[in-house]
This record gives C-alpha cells, sequence and structure tokens, in this order.
C-alpha cells in the first residue's frame, strides 16, 4: 500500500492520520474490517453474553437486578470516560483508583457545608491532581505511566491523611440533598445512572465533533505531526488529564452519596479496571483511535460477566478478574494482528 | 563488580552533570540518610535495625532486579506484583510433597508467567506495558482462585527458616538477595547476554540489523524477571509465616520500578545499573523507615515516596533527552 522505503514513523502518521478522520478515503479494507471488528467486537460479545444470561439465570433479567446492574455500572463508566480520553491521547492513568476514593472522602468531608460544599470540594482537588498529572505529562515529557502511578499514590496518602490514617470514616447526615446525587431515583432508575448516561453522550460529541475531539485524536495518532501542524499538544494533554481527574473525582462524590460516608477502602484496583473496559471497547492503547460508546459497551461487558459470576455463586468471585485478564489479552493480541500489516513491523 | 554497561552518549558539560547526578546520586542519597539517622534517630545504631531494615528491602530487592533488566531493554513489568502473589499462592499447595518441591513449582510457575510476558512482548509484538497489564489484572485473581481467597498457614519448620533463620550471621532472604545481585551483576557485565540487554534497550532496530537474537533477549529479560519476582513471593511467604495471596506484592512493581529508577537506570533503555538498583531499594526502605521512627504517619510516607519517584524521573529525563 506504501513504498516499503517509506520511514515507519511517517508511515505511522499517514495511518494515524486517515484513522483519526473517518471519512478519509485512503483507508484499505482491511483497515475497516479492522476498525469494525475492534468497535463492534465487544458488542457483539455483549449481546451473546446477554442473551446466554437471560436464557440461563432466571433472577438475571429480573427489573431489580437491571436495576442494580445499571447504578454498579454508572460509577465505572464515568472513570472510564476520562480514561478513553486519555488513553486516545497515547497517554494512561493509574491514579484514577485512588483519586475516585479521594473524591468520596473529599465529598462526605465536604457535606457538611451543604450540597455545593459536597460537590465543590472533591472536584476542585481532584481536578487539581489532574491538572498536576497533565502539566508534568505535557510540560516534562516523563512518561504517563510513572507520574500517574507517583499521583496514585500520592492521592492515597492524602485521602488518608485526611481520614486519620484511615480511621475516620465521614459519614453524610441524613437529611442532605446530596445524597440524591447517589441515592435517588428517576422513573425506577438511579440519578448515577442518568449522570454518568449525559457525561458519556457529552463526552461522545466533545470527542466525534469538536475541534478539542480532533486534537485529541492527532495527538494519539501522531504526536510530532500534530506539533507541526500546529494543534496545541500540550494544552490538549493538559485538558484530557484534568478531565480525568475531574471525573474519577465526581464518580467518587456519586458513591459516597450512594454509600452515605467516605469509604476510605474503594478504588483499589479500579485504575486496571478502567483501562480494561477501554481497552475492551476498542480504544487503541497507542492511541490515535477509540470511542465513548465503545467504552460504555466494556462497561457493560464487565459487569455482566460479573453479575452472571454471582448468579452462579458456587464460582469463586475473584474469577472476575481473571476472566477480565484474560478478555483484556484476546482483545490485546486480536488488535494487534490486526494492525500488524499497517504497522509494518 | 562490573555494575554497569553503558552505550555512553558524547554529551555537554550540563548532560554530563545531570548524568552524574544520575548515575551517584542514589550514592549520596542513602549516604545522607544513614549519617542523618545515626545524628538523629535513637536506637537507629544497632545490629537489630540494621537486619530489620535489610530483610525489608529483601524481597523489593530481588523484584528490583528482575525489572532493572526488563527497563534495560526498554520495557516494563506491571505483573511482578501478581506473580509473587501466584508464587505465595501455590507453596503451600505443594509442601506436602515438601519443601525444595513447593520451591521449585512456585519458581517454575513464576519463569512460565515471565516467559508468557516475553513472548507478547518478543513475539506477538505487545507493547510491554498491555502485555504484563494482562497478567497484573488476571494474576492476583489467579492466586485467590488457587487459595479460594484465604490466608493459608505455613507450618513446615524448613520452609520458615527461610524466612526465620541466619546464615553466618545473615538473614537468609538478604543473603538470597545479595547473591542474586551479585549474579545480576555478572550478568550484565561480564556476559554476551547482558551486552545484548543493553543494545536492544539502546538501539532496538540497530540490533536486530546487526543480527542480535531481539527477540529471544527479550524472552529472557522477561522470563528472568519473572522468575526473581516468584523468589520473592517464596522469601515473602516464609518470613510472614503464612501465604497471603491477597496481599503480598501489592503495589510491588511501583516499589520495583522506583528502585530501578532512582538508581540510576533510565526507563528509557540503554542502561542497567545493578548496583544503584540495590541501593535504590534500600533508599526507598530508609526513607520509610526513617519517616516512622520520627513517628510521621504512613500517608506521610507515601506522599513523600510519591515526591522522589517523580525528582528522580525528572533527573533522569534530563540525562536521556539526546
Amino acid at each position: 500500500m506504501r513504498p516499503s522505503t517509506t520511514p515507519r514513523a511517517a508511515d505511522r502518521a499517514a495511518a494515524e492520520t486517515s484513522r483519526a478522520t473517518p471519512a478519509s478515503a485512503a483507508r484499505t479494507r482491511r483497515q475497516l474490517l479492522a476498525g469494525v471488528l475492534q468497535r463492534q467486537g465487544a458488542a457483539v460479545v455483549l449481546v451473546l453474553v446477554l442473551a446466554t444470561a437471560w436464557v440461563s439465570f432466571p433472577r438475571f433479567g429480573g427489573a431489580d437486578n437491571l436495576r442494580d446492574l445499571a447504578l454498579q455500572s454508572s460509577f465505572l463508566a464515568v472513570i472510564a470516560l476520562g480514561m478513553t480520553f486519555v488513553i486516545i491521547t497515547g497517554g494512561i492513568d493509574l491514579s484514577v483508583g485512588s483519586v475516585y476514593a479521594l473524591g468520596g472522602v473529599l465529598a462526605a468531608y465536604g457535606s457538611r457545608w451543604g450540597f455545593l460544599g459536597a460537590l465543590a470540594l472533591p472536584l476542585a482537588v481532584c481536578g487539581l491532581i489532574g491538572l498536576v498529572n497533565g502539566i508534568l505529562v505535557a510540560r516534562t515529557r516523563m512518561a504517563p505511566f510513572i507520574v500517574t502511578l507517583a499521583s496514585l499514590l500520592f492521592a492515597r496518602g492524602l485521602l488518608l491523611a485526611i481520614t486519620n490514617e484511615g480511621a475516620t470514616t465521614y459519614q453524610i447526615h441524613g437529611g442532605s440533598a446530596f445524597l440524591q446525587l447517589g441515592r435517588g431515583t428517576v422513573l425506577g432508575l438511579g440519578v448515577p445512572v442518568y449522570l454518568a448516561l449525559a457525561l458519556c453522550a457529552a463526552g461522545g460529541v466533545l470527542l466525534r465533533h469538536t475541534r478539542f475531539g480532533q486534537s485529541v485524536f492527532a495527538t494519539g495518532g501522531a504526536e510530532s505531526s500534530a506539533l507541526l501542524m500546529g494543534l496545541p499538544v500540550a494544552r490538549t494533554k493538559i485538558v484530557v488529564y484534568t478531565l480525568s481527574g475531574l471525573l474519577a473525582g465526581f464518580s467518587g462524590a456519586m458513591t459516597a452519596a450512594y454509600l452515605q460516608s467516605g469509604v476510605t477502602v474503594i478504588g483499589v484496583g479500579t485504575e486496571l479496571d478502567a483501562i480494561s473496559v477501554v481497552v475492551i471497547g476498542g480504544t487503541l492503547l497507542t492511541g490515535g483511535a477509540g470511542t465513548v460508546l465503545g467504552t460504555v459497551i466494556g462497561v457493560l461487558l464487565r459487569n455482566v460477566i460479573q453479575n452472571v459470576i454471582n448468579q452462579i455463586g458456587t464460582l469463586d468471585s475473584n474469577y472476575q478478574s481473571v476472566v477480565s485478564g484474560g478478555f483484556l489479552l484476546a482483545v490485546v493480541v486480536v488488535q494487534r494482528s490486526l494492525a500488524r500489516p499497517r504497522a509494518g513491523r | 563488580m562490573t555494575d554497569q554497561a553503558t552505550v555512553a552518549p558524547v554529551g555537554t558539560r550540563r548532560v554530563r552533570t545531570t548524568g552524574w547526578l544520575q548515575e551517584y546520586g542514589v550514592y549520596l542519597a542513602v549516604a545522607g540518610l544513614l549519617v542523618f539517622n545515626l545524628l538523629f534517630t535513637a536506637n537507629f545504631l544497632s545490629t537489630a535495625n540494621f537486619r530489620t531494615q535489610l530483610v525489608q528491602a529483601a524481597p523489593v530487592c530481588v523484584v528490583a532486579l528482575g525489572m532493572a533488566l526488563v527497563i534495560g531493554t526498554e520495557g516494563v513489568d506491571l505483573s511482578v506484583g501478581a506473580v509473587m502473589s501466584l508464587a505465595a499462592a501455590l507453596v503451600p499447595l505443594y509442601l506436602g510433597y515438601g519443601v525444595v518441591p513447593s520451591i521449585v513449582v512456585a519458581l517454575l510457575v513464576g519463569l512460565a508467567a515471565g516467559l508468557f510476558n516475553g513472548f507478547l512482548v518478543a513475539y506477538v509484538g505487545i507493547q510491554p506495558i498491555v502485555a504484563t497489564l494482562a497478567l497484573l489484572v488476571g494474576g492476583r485473581g489467579l492466586a485467590l482462585v488457587i487459595a479460594h481467597g484465604r490466608l493459608v498457614e505455613v507450618h513446615a519448620p524448613a520452609f520458615r527458616a527461610l524466612g526465620t533463620d541466619d546464615v553466618l550471621g545473615v538473614p537468609i532472604s538478604v543473603l538470597v538477595a545479595a547473591v542474586l545481585a551479585v549474579v545480576v551483576g555478572l550478568l550484565v557485565g561480564r556476559t554476551t547476554f547482558g551486552r545484548r540487554i543493553v543494545a536492544v534497550g539502546g538501539n532496538r532496530s540497530a540490533s536486530t540489523l546487526a543480527g542480535l537474537p531481539v527477540r529471544r533477549v527479550l524472552l529472557g529479560v522477561y522470563a528472568i524477571c519473572g522468575l526473581l519476582a516468584a523468589v520473592a513471593g517464596v522469601l515473602a511467604t516464609a518470613r510472614l509465616g503464612a501465604s497471603d495471596p491477597a496481599d503480598v506484592g501489592l503495589l510491588m512493581e511501583l516499589s520495583a520500578i522506583t528502585a530501578v529508577v532512582v538508581g540510576g537506570t533510565p526507563l528509557t533503555g540503554g542502561r542497567v545499573r545493578v548496583l544503584g538498583t540495590v541501593l535504590g531499594a534500600l533508599l526507598m526502605q530508609l526513607v520509610r523507615a526513617t519517616l516512622i521512627k520520627h513517628d510521621l504517619p504512613d500517608s506521610t510516607a507515601q506522599m513523600v515516596q510519591a515526591a522522589i519517584i517523580v525528582v528522580a524521573v525528572y533527573a533522569a529525563r534530563e540525562q536521556s533527552s539526546r
């Protein structure tokens, strides 16, 4: 398709750019097939698992169970939404699990100042952590996974510091309007479900239909080309990491409202869940390609499988992470084998 | 002991200064902390205390040695903690056949996990961070499934001796770590394999063009890393006197990467510093011990550790930006 003497970087840049603009006619059939498999693979599996679960477990299709499933998925979906943006820029954010827990504790702590306090405190602090991540990644060119590993530690340390080394669990008092954010229901579905849907829809539009979204794709697809084209690469990175911090903090706040307290032990390993569902949803870990819808499907797939494992009952709940790991591996290997001819290696 | 093997970049004075700091900063930091503790920490200068510090640093050190080799090839292995947990889960299952077989099984599984990672990286061509992420996600779950999610006490005296006994006044785990450090040091400095690790990390395509067996080198490096992680898992189990797959090696990948990077091995590969890695592991242990002995809480210790990581990687970056 391209002369074999083309330097690899340029080749990749061209390939990625064509991926970044879906309308480009330069796509080969193979790329198209790869794209379809990447995007729809998880959806197909989700439908299969749903159908199997529906038939095999009478309790699975019950309204209560589905309501629970939607509610549980919404917390992870909000975190994974931010992760999707970060991964499309070619980065990774390992701090979201700790930031999520920190957001919950701060929301519970801030609830003494009413609804606004409970919302503003976690968003401010978690957004700031994301901002620092972004600045360190964008301006100092340190590896994203190291920077965010450090903030994983930092956020957990901060959480321990404000909770008296984890001994204090702040409660949200029963009459607080803030509780509605997690426990309220509209038309039978929990408020977090609507919030997660709204955020994901907004994220999808932001990614697909705005200039910012285009520079997110361009940054992850071919950073040097994006720079040469005059795109604000550094600013884009700073914004996505800030977004990731904000969303993780917001998800933590919703969780605190749902649990009515700032639980200190949640969020350990949540970053792995978020990364897994994003990758399972077809977003390339190498950056430059991905969709919000895929991420939502990935979240649903993960939680449906977990739900099924719980329904079986005799199965150890630890199988969940084994299945996740195996699925992640399968997805990555398939992605790699589809991408191989394109990468020219 | 030949400690380093470098593809030396010809640099300006500024690069040389930061390079010097990166190379010897960890020695200065360890020395500085030791002096500080000798002056200001009560009961620091005692054999018992030094033993404690060394015993606690030993598992991190063992894992970090393998990690240093992987990072030397411009890779990373996120699965080390999960592999430790797998090894820990397997030990009590095979203790019935004797202490040696149970350890051998644990080590073999670690080796297999490493080969698996290496295969994904070298032959399937997946980025190291992603390839090893799958095992990080699944490995601990598998260990918990094997152990039915329970902590199992290990009573075999011969096995527990690994964690409690001395040889010539040195705790066995420290001895194991020291021997492994020497072996890895020799491997890096004195063997063809070591030269190839550095070459592959320095410039992979050039190594391929030069006819080096790049894939086999990568496979070997990840295999060694998995094996060493299993060793650390066995040591940690022996010291605890119990197999605790839920907790063993949690966040070990982070500690090991920190020790390696603080020790002067750049994340961009092409250089492996074994002695630096050992001292990096010691440094992180000393930092923690110092904070704890001065009654600073765990939360502060974590935040300080985070700051050290950022500063160390920032310093390393100066040197590697060409």
